[in-house]
């Protein structure tokens, strides 16, 4: 039975059952686990960060190893913005993702020449130079000591954000559904198939009229604007910002979750950005400082075995896996 | 001025000695291997634990942290890095920076977080200086011994590149592996003996390295950046573009931290940002070069 | 229509195309060959826009195009196939053509609507699917697809973006005997006001589409004329046809193959 081209096409791109029921437990989460909010809060903010870096990385194919510095200057920005300006968090939100995306254009220039290796050169440089900078303005950004004396405000004026953390959770937790419904828009629509085609044949990609440059420029500032939308919500969350915040760790972090979770699915992300943060709770009870060996562990040899084979569990032992 | 010179020249040595391993890596097999600095930092180690531990003298220590790291770099090429040379870029970051925390982490659990002094020999301590006011050229002795076994090396690889039969399977393979394969050359081998030797030149810079640069667990991470913008500025198709590239970048450091400190790594940084928007593909590439 | 005139490209010491001109009217079927490594793949590169000249003029419908980007010529109308398939692996057929389509038509930065929001979008993919034969396997991701198929969908995203010029570069290379037919009979089929610059070895094709030919060599243009001319030109035979039984539309063209230089 022939489906029209529109059949299928509307078919891959609509609501799965599931997904409104992820999502409305998600949202509840806060209040069905309140001990557990804080690592919620953590968990979405760095599922955030972690799609953000899939737009670029999984459906653009942009290698970025800094992608904290767009984490990090939303943090800053955003907890300048509470302590300078006014302690309402949706506006320094706002204003932390303008600050990001700017920056996000400026760093597109660097990018779009080059191999892979110079991205990857340019990108990590980018992150150390903004940590640099942190470093130096230490009358603006208090140093090594961090940004102290944030106080945030309450939310849309009603909701303080209080020590438990539910507000915080809840708060990080709509932001992020926000955007993921923008995000997951962009990626079923034209504009992203265009960047899935620059991502598989960039020769072909501009063989059939698609401004590669252009194209790639967007989603770099728009993946910008989003990883800074993280890095405010974790700064106005903790009511703090520290320079660890640029920290190739984070760069790195979330390349891990989207390896765990699978890159070029926005669920990837999430599930990754889960599962990534439950392990590092456990792991660092048992092993406080040496977690970093297990990470290194697990990279190594999930990728000796085969990204692909850890999203599809029958391919683990001698079964047939498309490449 | 001079003086600052000179140092530039010594720490730029130094860091083509630790970098053209990766940079002859990356050009022949084109595997981006971010754990470069994890071998030289085992160097160092191998170096202090032998000094500290058995009292070797430190000479001796230097070809025993060569020839340590060429082994485990042989014996690493063999197993785990050979499989990943089909792989993506993103795959190969994922695995050297996996090898990397490894190495780190490991350190730190086995060697305490805590930087290592390395105790020169009397001979190798102390200072020269020759002319004087603004002229004046002030050589520490160990900043002469660097640029003296590192100049040595450089010539050395120079001429088994281009004088030794090894050296011509090398440019061969380099420029292009299946034809290079076709020809009868074991590529296999070529790159075997060339990731061995690329690991023990680090673990040799390492070594040399410890009391110049510093030497504790976070050395691959706090380094690597310094190794890549040699390899990307230098280019990887031939030994005078990373050469030349170190020294830029040795001289560009030490003349930035003196002169301007509070901009410290900052001219490091950019200045490399710039000169890769200005020549993607490196500073030194011959035209036609990869 | 296009024209190409006095095109040369060097790479170091190498002159991979020597002063070339080559001119396409409306509705041209151009033939271009010669043998291996005459430069005929560089010429589309330089007409494509991937290879800038280094000296040399490239007019479109009129206006100078020598320094226009690639995608700003194939809005322009100038689109080609690749010798070797260029294709989306991990994106379906459909998705391919969805997007192709989408490009062309000017909605290519919707970022709010699904990829088949738009209706005159799937009813042109319908279309194309049904006229290559793709749609049996529109929803299977392109690297699953078998050669000849993959070879059609080639030929398809380029007519997805309404050429009015194409450039076809060995179409029908290493394609099985049984999916030739296919293959050759889109060819055959395509619009009459579209320009069509043909490379291709199979001397039946090529003989059966052209109506001017141009033969290259060493970088070079050896001879340009009509199928005739160049079947019985002592000069070509040397060069690339061969010396054996006169070359026609009708003949085997086996024998001469075997003498090619």
């Amino acid at each position: 039975m022939k489906q029209s081209a529109q059949a299928s096409l509307l078919r891959s791109s609509r609501l799965k059952l599931w997904e409104p029921a992820f999502w409305l437990i998600a949202m509840a989460s806060p209040w069905l686990l309140s001990s557990q909010a804080l690592i919620i809060n953590e968990i979405a903010i760095v599922a955030l960060f972690a799609i953000s870096l899939d737009m670029i990385l999984g459906y653009t194919g942009i290698v970025s190893l800094g992608h904290a510095a767009f984490l990090g200057m939303g943090a800053y920005s955003a907890a300048l913005f509470a302590k300078l300006v006014m302690p309402d968090p949706l506006v320094g939100l706002l204003f932390a993702m303008f600050v990001s995306s700017l920056l996000g254009a400026i760093c597109s220039l660097m990018i779009l020449r080059g191999s892979d290796l110079t991205r990857l050169m340019v990108t990590l440089a980018m992150s150390l130079i903004l940590m640099e900078l942190a470093n130096k303005l230490d009358w603006l950004t208090g140093g090594t000591d961090g940004l102290q004396g944030v106080v945030m405000g309450p939310l849309l004026g009603r909701f303080e954000f209080d020590l438990w953390g539910k507000t915080a959770a809840s708060y990080s937790l709509s932001v992020t559904l926000l955007l993921f419904i923008q995000m997951r828009r962009l990626v079923n629509s034209p504009f992203g198939a265009t960047l899935m085609a620059i991502r598989d044949n960039r020769l072909r990609a501009m063989a059939i009229g698609i401004p590669v440059n252009l194209r790639l420029a967007t989603i770099y500032i728009f993946s910008a604007g989003i990883a800074g939308a993280a890095g405010a919500l974790l700064a106005q969350t903790s009511a703090f910002a520290s320079l660890d915040v640029f920290a190739f760790d984070r760069s790195a972090d979330i390349l891990l979750i989207l390896v765990i979770g699978g890159a070029g699915w926005l669920y990837g992300g999430i599930t990754g950005a889960i599962v990534f943060k439950l392990m590092q709770d456990i792991l660092s009870s048992i092993t406080p400082q040496y977690w970093t060996f297990w990470v290194g562990l697990f990279l190594v040899i999930l990728v000796l075995a085969g990204r692909e084979r850890l999203i599809r569990p029958w391919t683990w032992f001698g079964g047939t896996s498309h490449k | 001025m001079l003086t600052i010179l000179f140092d530039g020249i010594a720490y730029g040595m130094l860091l083509f000695i630790l970098a053209v391993g990766l940079a002859v890596t990356m050009g022949l097999m084109n595997f981006i291997n971010l754990a470069h600095g994890a071998f030289a930092m085992l160097g160092g180690y191998i170096t202090v634990l032998l000094m500290q531990r058995f009292d070797v003298p430190f000479l001796l220590c230097l070809p025993a942290a060569f020839i340590g790291m060429a082994l485990l770099g042989a014996a690493l090429e063999r197993t785990l890095y050979r499989p990943m040379y089909k792989k993506s870029h993103l795959d190969q970051v994922l695995f050297s920076i996996g090898l990397t925390f490894m190495a780190v982490a490991g350190m730190t659990y086995f060697m305490s977080s805590s930087q290592q002094i390395i105790q020169l020999p009397e001979w190798l301590k102390g200072r020269t200086e020759l002319g004087e006011g603004a002229w004046t050229l002030g050589m520490g002795h160990y900043r002469i011994f660097i640029i003296v076994v590192c100049a040595a090396l450089t010539l050395g690889l120079q001429y088994v590149l281009a004088r030794t039969c090894f050296g011509s399977c090398l440019r061969a393979s380099v420029d292009d592996q299946r034809v290079a394969a076709g020809l009868g050359i074991n590529v296999n081998l070529v790159f075997l003996a060339t990731f061995s030797v690329g690991s023990g030149l680090a673990g040799l810079g390492g070594a040399m390295g410890a009391e110049v640069l510093g030497l504790d667990p976070s050395f691959p991470l706090k380094y690597m950046i310094y190794f890549l913008i040699v390899v990307a500025v230098g280019g990887t198709s031939s030994l005078t573009g990373p050469l030349l590239a170190a020294l830029l970048l040795g001289i560009a450091d030490v003349a930035g931290k003196y002169y301007i400190p509070k901009m410290g790594a900052f001219i490091v940084y950019s200045l490399m940002i710039m000169i890769l928007i200005w020549r993607p593909q490196g500073l030194f590439v011959r035209k036609g070069g990869k | 229509m296009l024209s190409a005139q006095g095109l040369v490209k060097r790479f170091g010491g190498i002159t991979a195309t020597n002063n070339v001109t080559l001119n396409l009217c409306r509705g041209a079927r151009h033939a271009l060959i010669g043998p291996n490594g005459a430069g005929k793949t560089t010429l589309i590169n330089l007409l494509t826009g991937v290879l800038d000249p280094t000296e040399g003029r490239i007019m479109l419908d009129g206006h100078d195009i020598t320094t226009m980007a690639p995608h700003q010529r194939v809005k322009r109308g100038m689109v080609r196939t690749f010798q070797i398939n260029q294709l989306f692996d991990t994106l379906t057929p459909l998705q391919t053509l969805a997007l192709t389509v989408s490009q062309y038509y000017g909605y290519g930065l919707q970022w709010w609507r699904p990829l088949g929001g738009n209706r005159d979008v799937t009813e042109r993919c319908d279309q194309l699917l049904e006229q290559f034969h793709l749609s049996e396997v529109m929803n299977q991701p392109t690297h699953e697809l078998a050669y000849g198929k993959r070879r059609l969908l080639e030929i398809a995203i380029a007519l997805a973006c309404e050429p009015r010029v194409l450039l076809l570069d060995e179409p029908v290379a290493g394609v099985p005997a049984g999916e030739r037919e296919e293959l050759l009979h889109t060819v055959a089929a395509l619009p009459a006001d579209v320009s069509v610059l043909l490379i291709e070895h199979d001397m039946d094709l090529v003989f059966n589409f052209a109506k001017r030919m141009t033969v290259m060599v060493n970088g070079a243009v050896l001879i340009e004329g009509d199928p005739d001319t160049i079947a019985n030109d002592p000069q070509v035979k040397a060069v690339y046809l061969g010396t054996g039984e006169e070359v026609g539309p009708a003949d085997e063209i086996t024998g001469a193959e075997a003498h090619r230089v």
